[in-house]
């Protein structure tokens, strides 16, 4: 494992990976970032089939919840982690299951910092590099325009796990919505904070392991439904 | 508009508030009590003067008594279920606040007393 030398581009950042049932996958995605960003950190929900062990053995702090919460909840856990390491200055948020780059995690920090916002996020739909299977395509695109309507914040792309945040930001957001309506919510308190945001291109790796594990379309409903509700 | 149309609309419109707004806690259950208190009257009521609920039915423009029953126990139960929705989202963030707690302090024990940061660095 080649962790990355001090003063390097990861030193005040952590990466928060939220975790469950990866074990498979995660080793890889935790020992690829660990190349650039030497704080990981795993937030397991409660998985069964040894990801936690994985993740540690890649080299990755895990925090673990005893029961599952649920993605947004584990992100929160995450930001958490972060803020009590006084000289975090940066958190990227980063999925388990590989279907995001490292190049782009480095690209999204590098515009935090040169100051250009304190929210980046992540949008699959700016370039024509991620192929996004047709139906999955239509749903992402209604959440989106739902999102735009319902925050004030025009994105192109709404429930990408991609993004980078500035200390400042972190600490100004406060996930409530626990599974995965939080994406929505956590453009919405950007959109009300009022902190400077930017989308930038990444592209999303539609393998097959991602596909069979990936959520179901049908669980759209529930996001929904949930974002409404508040 | 009947009567009844306009009070079932509002008694719809009521449940949908309650489940959208956040209303203080106390103030909640103190309602949700009353309501179970007048529910458990006309319940009674409807046994022993079966005949007065069929006289409010037709005052209010419905017909059949127990077609207005009907229309209270639909209400009553839209009610339930979005006080019972924003009960369990109060408490799954109780829980979330304490396994994240628990989390957290579990993962710092297991590394010793310094926070998230490498080896020594002061933490929280
Ligand atoms: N902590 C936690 N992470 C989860 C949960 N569900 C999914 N994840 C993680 O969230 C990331 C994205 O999940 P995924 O199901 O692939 O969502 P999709 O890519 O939007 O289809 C992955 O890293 C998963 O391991 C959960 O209940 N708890
Ligand atoms: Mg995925």
């Amino acid at each position: 494992m080649t962790a990355a030398a001090p003063g390097s581009p990861g030193d005040d950042t952590w990466v928060v990976v939220p975790l469950y049932q990866e074990a498979t996958a995660v080793g890889d995605v935790v020992r690829e970032l660990r190349r650039t960003f030497p704080q990981v950190v795993c937030v397991d929900d409660g998985s069964t089939d040894g990801s936690a062990e994985q993740a540690r053995r890649a080299g990755a702090r895990v925090v673990r919840h005893c029961i599952n919460l649920g993605q947004g909840a584990a992100l929160q856990t995450g930001f958490d982690f972060a803020l009590r390491d006084a000289s975090a200055r940066f958190v990227v948020t980063f999925d388990a299951d590989g279907q995001h780059r490292v190049e782009d995690a480095v690209a999204m920090v590098q515009r935090l910092r040169d100051g250009e916002a304190d929210v980046v996020f992540g949008s699959r739909f700016l370039d024509g590099r991620t192929e996004v299977p047709r139906l999955r395509r239509v749903v992402l695109r209604s959440a989106v325009h739902y999102t735009n309507l319902t925050t004030g914040v025009r994105l192109t792309d709404a429930h990408n796990g991609l993004r980078a945040l500035s200390r400042r930001a972190v600490g100004s957001l406060r996930i409530t919505h626990h599974r995965m309506a939080h994406a929505s919510e956590i453009v919405s308190l950007v959109g009300r904070s009022g902190l400077p945001w930017v989308e930038q291109p990444v592209e999303i790796r539609y393998t097959d392991y991602s596909r069979a594990k990936g959520q179901s379309l049908l669980n759209s409903v529930n996001i929904l439904v949930e974002t409404i509700l508040g | 508009m009947l009567l009844i149309q306009g009070v079932l609309v509002v008694a719809l419109l009521v449940v949908g508030a309650v489940l959208v707004r956040s209303t203080s806690d106390v103030r909640h259950q103190a309602v949700r009590r009353i309501l179970l208190v007048l529910l458990g009257v006309l319940a009674v009521t409807s046994v022993l003067v079966p005949g007065a609920v069929t006289w409010v039915a037709e005052k209010v423009g419905v017909g059949r008594g127990t077609d207005l029953v009907l229309y209270g126990l639909v209400v009553a139960f839209l009610g339930f279920i979005a006080s019972s929705y924003r009960r369990t989202r109060v408490l799954e963030s109780k829980v979330a606040e304490l396994t994240r707690r628990l989390a957290l302090d579990e993962e710092a024990r297991e590394r010793g007393v310094d926070g998230p940061g490498n080896a020594g660095r002061p933490g929280a």
